[in-house]
This record gives C-alpha cells, sequence and structure tokens, in this order.
C-alpha cells in the first residue's frame, strides 16, 4: 500500500495539537495577563474578545486527545499516565478557566474571585501544557506496552523552563491578540507587555533549543547531522524573521501583524519539536508506526477527518468572522 | 498500594464514577435545552409572537451556563480513559477511540463553532442565519448523544471486532460496531430521558412562577410545553425502556438478574420483587416483597418464562445486586411518576385548570428535578450492572487500569472532588438564580442581561449587576 496512513495521521494530530495551542494561547493568554489589567471595565473588554471562540479553540484540545485516543492507542496509554499529574492539573485549570467566562457575569457587582478564578485556571492550564511537553522531550519510560516510570518523573529543570516559556510564549499570544480586537489605553497597555513578553520569550526558545540537543542523542543528530541540519540552520533564520517582523509591528502601531508574527513564531518552534521527534511519537520510545492503531481504525476515521476537517475549519472560520473587528468599549455603556 | 484503605482499581472507580456523574447531568439538560430553544426560535420567527422570544432569551443564559460546564466536565472524561484507564486504552483504543473522534469532529466541533452565533449573534447575522446556528447547537448536541452512547453501547455489547496475539481489539466491522446490539436501546432510551429532563426542569420552573402569579404568559407557555412533553413522552420512555430491558436480559442476563435481586434461577415463572435487600454475601434478597409470576411477565413477556439467578454464574463474574436493585426502582419509580404527573396535566387541562390547579402547580416544582436524580439512577444502574467487565464478557476492570498509583489516583481524586463542588455548586446556585427570575424581559432581548460573548455588539459592562434585583422575586 503506497500511502503511509500513520504518517498522515500523526500530521493530523499534529495539525490538531497546533491549532489548539495557538487558538487556545491566545485565549489562555489573555487570561494569564488578567491580572495586569485592575479594571473592570477593561477584563469585560477582555473577556469579550474571547467569550464567541473559546469554545471552540478547546474542542481542538479535545480532537487531539480523542484523536490520539483513537488512532495512536499506544502513545495514548503511555503519555497519559506518564504525565498524570501535569494533565489533571490542566485540566482543573481549565475548569475554574471555562466556567469564569459564565460565572463572572453572575457573581453580581463584584467579579474579582471568578477573576482570580479565569487568571489561576489559564496560567495553570499553560504552565502544566509546557511542563507536559517538556516531559515528553526529556523521553518517557515504556515497558511491555506500558508507562514504567514514577509518579514524579515529570517534574525536571527542563519541564519547569518550557513550562514557563509555554506561560510567557501564551502571554505574547495574549497581548498581541488584545492589540489587534482592542483600542485606547487597553491596546497601548497590550501593546507595551508584547514588546516584554516578545523579548522573554525569544531568549526562552533560545535557551530551550540550545538545551534540547543535549538531552537525548537523537534530537543532537537531528540537529546536527546531515541533512536535517538544513533545517537547523533555517528554522533559526525564520524564527529572527518573526521576531522582527514582531517589534517592527508592536513599534509601528500595526494591528494584525504582531498576532501573526507571534503565531509564527509559535509554529515554528513546533516544527522545530516536529524535526526534533520524527519518526518517532514518544521520543526514543515508541515510533509513529508502532504506536498505530490497525489500519481499519486508520481509514475509518480518516474518512470522516478528510470531509469534516475543511468544513470545521470553513464553519469556524465564519464564526471569527462574524465577530471580527475591534471590541467597542463604549457601545455597553448605552 | 493503598490510599485510605482503598486500591488503586477502586479509587480509579470512584474517579470516573464522580467525575462522569457530574458531567453527565449537563449534557442530560442541554440536550433537550438545545432543542427547546430550537423549537421555542423556531415558534418566534414563524408566528412574531414575543412571547416566545423572550422564552428563548430567557433559557438561552440557563443554556449557556450549563453548556460551559458541561464542555469543562467533559474535557476531563477525554482524558481520563488515558491517565486512570490506559490498559484498557490501550486494548480496546482501536475501537472506541474512533467513536469519540467522530464525536469531536462531527459534534463538538459543530456546537462550538455556532455557540457563540446562536446565543449572541442574532443582530449580526441576522434571523435566518441565527436560527440555522441554533439549529446546528441542537443538532450537535443529538449527533454527540449518538457516538457517546454507541461507544458506550459497546462496551456493553461488543460486537465486529477481533483479537489480535496481543490482546487488542481490532475493528472489522464498523457498521457491527456502531450499530452494536444494545446501541439503538440505549440511545433511544438516552435521548428520551435528556428530553424528559429538560421538560421537568422548564416544567418545574414554570410552576414555581405560575404559583407566584398565574397570568404570566412565559410561565404559562413554557408549563404547557412542559406537561404536554411529560404527557406524551413518559409513556413513550417507558416503553422504549421496557424494550432495553428485554435487550439487555438478551445480551447481559447477569446484569438483569442484579437489576431484580434474583439470586435462584426460576424455570417456571420469575416474581417481581418490588422491595428487598440483596445480600451478595448470603446470596439471598432479605426482606423480599414479592408479587408471584410478574417478574417472567415483564422481562419475557410470559408468565413462566426462565429468568436466571445470580448464582448461574461463578462469583467473580457477578456484578454486585445491591446497587442495581436500588437505583432501577428509583428510575423506575420517578419514571411512573412522571407518567401520573402528565396524566393529571392532561386532566387538568381538559377541564381548564392546568395553570390554576396549585396542587398540580406545586406537584410539577417539586417533580423539577426529577428527571436528575432519574437519569444518574439509570446510568448507574447499567454501569455497574455491567462489572466486574469494563468490555462486557471479555475485559475485566481490573486489567483495564493504569499503572498508576494508589496515592496519585487518590490525591486527584480528591482534588477532583473539591474543585467539582467549589466550581459546580457554585455553577448549580446561579442557575437557580436565573430560573428565579420572572420570565419577563425588557424591549431589547440582547441588552437583557447575560452579554458575555457578545463582543462588538452587545459587550459587557452594561449589566454590572446582571441580576437586576428587581426582576427577582
Amino acid at each position: 500500500m503506497s500511502i503511509d496512513l500513520p504518517i498522515i495521521w500523526a500530521a493530523i494530530i499534529a495539525f490538531a495539537v497546533l491549532a489548539y495551542v495557538v487558538l487556545d494561547g491566545f485565549d489562555l493568554g489573555v487570561g494569564i495577563l488578567f491580572p495586569l489589567f485592575p479594571h473592570r471595565h477593561d477584563r469585560d473588554v477582555m473577556t469579550n474578545s474571547i467569550a464567541p471562540v473559546w469554545d471552540g479553540n478547546e474542542t481542538w484540545l479535545v480532537l487531539g486527545g480523542g484523536g490520539l485516543m483513537a488512532v495512536f492507542p499506544l502513545a495514548y496509554a503511555t503519555v497519559l499516565p506518564a504525565l498524570y499529574m501535569p494533565i489533571i492539573l490542566m485540566l482543573l485549570g481549565l475548569i475554574f478557566r471555562g466556567v469564569a467566562f459564565e460565572f463572572r457575569w453572575r457573581s453580581g457587582p463584584d467579579s474579582r474571585l471568578w477573576d482570580g478564578g479565569f487568571w489561576l485556571g489559564s496560567s495553570v492550564a499553560a504552565m502544566m501544557q509546557g511542563i507536559a511537553l517538556g516531559a515528553l522531550v526529556q523521553g518517557i519510560k515504556i515497558e511491555n506496552r506500558s508507562y514504567a516510570g514514577g509518579w514524579w518523573d515529570w517534574l525536571t529543570p527542563f519541564s519547569i523552563l518550557t513550562g514557563v516559556a509555554v506561560v510567557v510564549g501564551y502571554a505574547l499570544l495574549g497581548a498581541t491578540w488584545l492589540n489587534l480586537k482592542t483600542t485606547g489605553e487597553l491596546q497601548h497597555r497590550a501593546r507595551r507587555m508584547a514588546m516584554a513578553l516578545g523579548v522573554a520569550l525569544l531568549v526562552l526558545i533560545a535557551v530551550v533549543s540550545l538545551w534540547t540537543p543535549f538531552i537525548n542523542h537523537l534530537y543532537f543528530e537531528r540537529w546536527f547531522g546531515w541533512p536535517t541540519a538544513f533545517f537547523s540552520a533555517f528554522v533559526p533564520l525564520l524564527v529572527a524573521m518573526c521576531a522582527v517582523a514582531l517589534w517592527h509591528g508592536l513599534t509601528q502601531d500595526k494591528h494584525l501583524q504582531p498576532f501573526l508574527a507571534a503565531l509564527g513564531l509559535f509554529v515554528l518552534s513546533y516544527a522545530g519539536l516536529g524535526i526534533s521527534f520524527y519518526p518517532y511519537i514518544v521520543p526514543g520510545a515508541l515510533t509513529i508506526e508502532e504506536a498505530a492503531a490497525p489500519d481499519s481504525s486508520l481509514i475509518f476515521l480518516l474518512v470522516g477527518a478528510v470531509v469534516l476537517i475543511p468544513i470545521i475549519l470553513a464553519y469556524t472560520g465564519y464564526a471569527y468572522w462574524v465577530f471580527r473587528g475591534k471590541i467597542d468599549p463604549e457601545e455597553g455603556y448605552h | 498500594m493503598t490510599f485510605l484503605g482503598l486500591t488503586a482499581e477502586m479509587l480509579a472507580r470512584l474517579q470516573f464514577a464522580f467525575t462522569v456523574s457530574f458531567h453527565f447531568l449537563f449534557p442530560a439538560f442541554s440536550i433537550g435545552t438545545a432543542s427547546f430553544l430550537a423549537v421555542l426560535n423556531g415558534l418566534w420567527l414563524w408566528k412574531r409572537d414575543e412571547a416566545y422570544l423572550k422564552l428563548f432569551e430567557y433559557w438561552k443564559t440557563i443554556f449557556a451556563i450549563t453548556f460551559g460546564m458541561g464542555v469543562v466536565s467533559g474535557i476531563v472524561m477525554s482524558y481520563q480513559f488515558g491517565t486512570n484507564w490506559a490498559r484498557f486504552s490501550d486494548k480496546a483504543g482501536a475501537v472506541i477511540g474512533p467513536l469519540m473522534g467522530y464525536e469531536v469532529l462531527t459534534a463538538f466541533f459543530l456546537e462550538a463553532g455556532f455557540l457563540g452565533i446562536a446565543l449572541f449573534g442574532r443582530k449580526r447575522v441576522g434571523d435566518t442565519m441565527h436560527m440555522v446556528a441554533v439549529v446546528a447547537v441542537a443538532v450537535g448536541t443529538l449527533i454527540s448523544a449518538t457516538w457517546i452512547t454507541s461507544a458506550n453501547s459497546w462496551m456493553h455489547t461488543p460486537a465486529g471486532f477481533s483479537i489480535d496475539a496481543a490482546g487488542s481489539f481490532v475493528p472489522e466491522d464498523w457498521w457491527a460496531i456502531v450499530f452494536n446490539p444494545s446501541f439503538p436501546y440505549r440511545m433511544t432510551h438516552t435521548v428520551l430521558a435528556a428530553f424528559l429532563t429538560t421538560a421537568f426542569a422548564v416544567g418545574g420552573v414554570g410552576a414555581w412562577h405560575l404559583l407566584h402569579n398565574e397570568e404570566n404568559r412565559q410561565s404559562r407557555i413554557m408549563f404547557s410545553m412542559a406537561m404536554w412533553m411529560a404527557a406524551i413522552v413518559t409513556p413513550i420512555q417507558i416503553f422504549v425502556g421496557d424494550q432495553h430491558g428485554l435487550n439487555t436480559l438478551e445480551h447481559q442476563p447477569a446484569k438483569i438478574a442484579a437489576m431484580e435481586g434474583h439470586f435462584e434461577t426460576h424455570e417456571n415463572g420469575a416474581p417481581l420483587i418490588l422491595f428487598g435487600i440483596p445480600d451478595d454475601e448470603a446470596e439471598v434478597t432479605r426482606y423480599a416483597l414479592e408479587i408471584p409470576k410478574l417478574g417472567s411477565l415483564i422481562l419475557t413477556h410470559h408468565l413462566n418464562g426462565r429468568v436466571q439467578g445470580l448464582k448461574d454464574w461463578p462469583r467473580q463474574d457477578r456484578p454486585p445486586a445491591l446497587m442495581p436493585f436500588i437505583t432501577f426502582r428509583v428510575m423506575v419509580g420517578i419514571g411512573f411518576l412522571m407518567l401520573a404527573l402528565g396524566i393529571w396535566s392532561l386532566y387538568a387541562r381538559a377541564k381548564g385548570s392546568l395553570y390554576s390547579n396549585r396542587a398540580l402547580l406545586r406537584s410539577a416544582l417539586i417533580m423539577g428535578p426529577s428527571g436528575f436524580v432519574a437519569v444518574l439512577a439509570g446510568w448507574y444502574t447499567t454501569e455497574v450492572g455491567r462489572q466486574p467487565y469494563t468490555i462486557y464478557g471479555l475485559l475485566r476492570t481490573s486489567d483495564s487500569l493504569s499503572p498508576v498509583s494508589a496515592p496519585a489516583v487518590g490525591t486527584s481524586l480528591l482534588a477532583f472532588i473539591a474543585v467539582y463542588f467549589i466550581v459546580f455548586g457554585t455553577g448549580t446556585f446561579y442557575l437557580l438564580k436565573l430560573m428565579r427570575r420572572v420570565p419577563e424581559l425588557t424591549e431589547d432581548p440582547e441588552l437583557d442581561r447575560g452579554p458575555t460573548r457578545a463582543a462588538g455588539t452587545t459587550p459587557g459592562p452594561a449589566q454590572d449587576d446582571p441580576m437586576g434585583g428587581e426582576n427577582v422575586h
């Protein structure tokens, strides 16, 4: 058979996770920035900017998880127990974050409690996603088709670093999103934050990138061996271009460009991870082929995915288009 | 290793039971509410009667909160299979996973994608597109119910698979997997249960407001619609439940034996045990109040039909009897109370006292939460009755567990309990507050309370006190 089903599915799952990271990334980022905007009015505008879309954004996470179980059940069954604590904490964080959208409007004039929940939930979820990523990069011990490590293995200096990097990255996405969707003083503040966050993120990307090759010789060979070293040179160059675009956009009063540049940074970092991982799905332990479900499962779900994902993208795009443009902060005072 | 004296397996089961019980309450309500909203919006567009628009706006806020809680508690479920039930996921992921994958692709995205427009986009997209969005959300909830009951049914009545050398389930015939033997019954029973849950909740809210003011037109409409549902859907549900029971007897006779409290096999007509206390240790149902032959009549539709008892199975293959026995009686009891209320409402309607019969209204108010209780009770009946297997007859619960230690599962269970009670307890409090609002709105419903997702059109700042106060009793 000429079509390599597991590879196609790895690409689809990778796409779903990337879609999740950039989409929920900016709305989690808005939550992470919440304490820096103490005025209720600013916070109302901030939540209104993401309220119509966060549900859909988070659905990509369910597709990532459900899809992984369907097409790479062995990876799902080994990675999740290995990342037990960060996953559970992420879920609890997402609960607080998700309900805060509704609850902060129901709690009377003082919404500080649920605003706090919104911030804490967003931050914990982001941190845990970063930690989970770092732990996965470091590798997971698998024996006899199951996780064979301890339940604190995920906690290392490297995973904490990736956790911080994801929090900063999401905050940057959130700040550039606010620069895109808001006006006036709120926009100015978001822009200033984006500058600081952009610098911090670039430093973190550099540290993580330099550290990663020394974690596992597989990564080292991938990044410094031929022909893949070609990409190793290429990716940092593109990162630099995004950084310039981000800075230029923020200083020249561009509204869309900084957001796109921040997205670019995420896509490139993600591509870097993909280069490191391939052909593994759990680095060093489980290849894409080994983890794949039987062909009958891959084909059955692929038929649906090929038809439905473009449709999903179309109506998701439509929903974004319906709620396009700046949030008018004055309209609510009528 | 144990935690608070419980094994990792028991803790994982408790955690799943706890998180799924909470989760299940929200879809059970939002499936019905989404369809209710679609009907209300349709009636508004068709008749241009403001009352329907007001009701739509009223229930939409309640729906938004319920839906949000359903989403976040549902995400937990989609990861719990991996964190706590890794060996189940490894062995059965290739079958169960694609069903849930289709649920995400066909339902979750549809609901989430159109929810923003359905709730807050009426002015931005116009009536027609808004109606499309409302219907898309409603259809999404029903598609979701279809896939997840299919996956659940497969765990009860597995079909269309083979088992490979590693002991994993390999899908062979997807048609047989999706339409496995118990699926049509379970899905119909579950969806009707969701509709009834919503109907009785709506009826309870309507009754509450009618008890305060029997003239309010919106209260009358919601109470009347709810009582029609009670009168029409309850008998259908009882019939479907009976069919579901026959199907269970065919495929899971041990579950039926547990539900009925039968330890002995009755070759010549089993009694119906109305009440009693099954004792698994002693293999007897104590204090049994029995009606001869009726058990066989209900289960087999013959007076002398053969009904197996739990002693027909080795002890290690039996489900525990006490829980299914009790929860089944709770569910059936509520079902008949629902039927009685439905019939009573027909009588009152014929006499013209539907909105003024205070005994009826009070009964409807008390019955408001009954659907939730019945849904959970039925769920426990069928899921506990599936024990000691996750995949009936093929994969034991004890062989499905993740290699995680009891303290890890126990700690996370405690965290879930604390967070769920805080978050969903508060959510329920807000829901009740919203239900206490008198169902009357201002001229511009879009500017009335509940602007959360309104983005550009109606940002929230106007609602510094969204509960108003003057609109609350």
